[in-house]
């Protein structure tokens, strides 16, 4: 199909666009990669009035290192996280996950920032970033603010960016000495949509997980952070029992949706065999560190 | 400052294009129906099947999911604009020495993103092919041939230019 009839206006600053978002609100959308956004127009599931293009806000792309933390503008190509070396040092569990996402050519005009904006429950980039504890920064013409990634995803495609504001870029702290990460989904083809995913970032003593972050995407309405599984192993000396625990425990953190990719029981069957491999690979990669 | 028309200057092929063009229109409709570059197919039209890639900017990209209004100022090269310049000349021998086309709907979009892999001028195993190549759809060869005219290709470009 056909994208709707609809206006067109391509902001040439930060400060355009937001006045743009203050007068036109929740009648209009954001384009920047397109690539999630376009496939709905074509489709007509959304009808916007009106499309503020964004892609030439040169100031919104850029990955940099600041206080121990990466900065990644809103507007940074998935190709270009891909290729970043700061990224593949100081980010691996991004490194890892983004071959994951899309395909080639999706992820030449793709955009990071579009990713979390988006909150699609089967993206890989939100699991990450809440996994890692990033920080996401939004302004509108009433100022800007700087949202904990944990109060970020409210629900299905919704997050606490309100109508007004735009998502100016994400800070995700380096990581540590100490910890270790592992990233792993199941798709039918590389670069689809997730059937079952977790990101999974450790800290670890040895043998023995002492705290981690299991974050499983493709699941529920949101990317879900698993307490109960990690309760089930911190502190514990890593072996088959533990394995079995932290699989058993995810009922109690997970309660998947049906959808195209897979009944509810399929996908928690799923995610907890993913769950005994990434701790795993997170468990090699502390004993090689 | 917002318009549901507007008059957009790009570089398709080589050539500098002005045309008046609808906001809603998407660049390959644009550049088969104003410009008469049918080489770029459209399949899903909502980028599942890679039939509509061209090349924005020097990279790959679906076709489908860009509006025409966004290419103001930007380079395209199609199909054709490859076929001219002789860049895939051998990757196209190749797509037709290996069989590695039946319908040919999707052969556009594969040379396109294999014109990319190409590029890198990197050893490249069958499984990084079939990766670089996944999100592009072939319903006819099974997708064996494919990879085997592109690596030939790789091999051959390697050897040439060792």
């Amino acid at each position: 199909m056909k994208a709707p009839k609809m206006t067109y206006a391509r902001a040439d600053s930060v400060a355009q666009a937001l006045a743009l978002l203050a007068e036109h609100g929740d009648d209009a959308n954001v384009l920047a990669g397109g690539q999630s956004l376009m496939p709905t127009l074509n489709m007509r599931l959304s009808k916007p009035d009106l499309l503020i293009d964004i892609n030439r806000l040169e100031d919104l792309a850029g990955i940099s290192v600041e206080d121990d933390a990466v900065r990644i503008g809103a507007l940074t190509r998935h190709a270009a996280v891909q290729r970043s070396p700061i990224v593949a040092e100081h980010l691996p569990l991004i490194a890892e996950a983004m071959p994951h996402v899309a395909h080639v050519a999706v992820r030449n005009r793709g955009t990071f920032g579009g990713s979390i904006a988006l909150a699609d429950p089967a993206a890989e980039l939100p699991a990450c970033i809440l996994a890692l504890g990033a920080t996401i920064t939004v302004e509108s013409v009433r100022g800007r603010r700087d949202i904990a990634v944990a109060d970020f995803f409210k629900g299905l495609f919704e997050t606490e960016r309100q109508p007004d504001e735009l998502l100016i870029e994400i800070r995700i702290p380096c990581q540590r000495p100490g910890t270790v990460h592992a990233f792993m989904e199941l798709s039918r083809r590389q670069g689809d949509f997730a059937i079952a995913g977790v990101a999974c970032a450790a800290e670890t003593d040895g043998e023995t997980v002492t705290d981690a972050k299991l974050v499983y995407f493709a699941s529920e309405d949101r990317p879900t952070l698993a307490a109960n599984a990690v309760a089930a192993i911190a502190g514990k000396v890593w072996s088959d029992e533990s394995r079995s625990a932290a699989m058993a425990a995810l009922s109690e953190d997970l309660d998947p949706m049906d959808n195209l990719q897979g009944s509810a029981a399929f996908k928690l069957h799923l995610q907890r065999v993913l769950t005994g491999r990434v701790l795993d690979q997170a468990i090699e990669r502390a004993r090689a560190a | 400052m917002s318009d549901e028309t507007k008059t957009i200057t790009l570089t398709v092929n080589g050539e500098s294009v002005t045309k008046l063009v609808d906001a809603r229109t998407h660049l390959v409709d644009f550049l088969r129906g104003e410009l008469g570059l049918t080489g770029s197919h459209l399949g899903c039209e909502h980028g599942i099947c890679g039939a509509c890639s061209v090349r924005l900017d020097g990279d790959v990209v679906r076709g489908c999911l860009m509006l025409a209004i966004q290419a103001d100022g930007a380079t395209i090269e199609t199909v054709e604009g490859l076929t001219a310049s002789d860049e895939i000349a051998d990757l196209q021998e190749n797509f037709v020495e290996r069989d590695a086309l039946q319908c040919g709907f999707c052969t556009p979009g594969m040379l396109i993103t294999a014109a990319e892999l190409l590029r890198e001028a990197a050893p490249k195993t069958r499984e990084e092919i079939r990766e670089f190549l996944s999100g592009n759809y072939c319903r006819c060869t099974g997708y064996h041939a494919i990879v085997d005219a592109v690596e030939t290709t790789l091999t051959q470009r390697l050897e040439k230019s060792s």
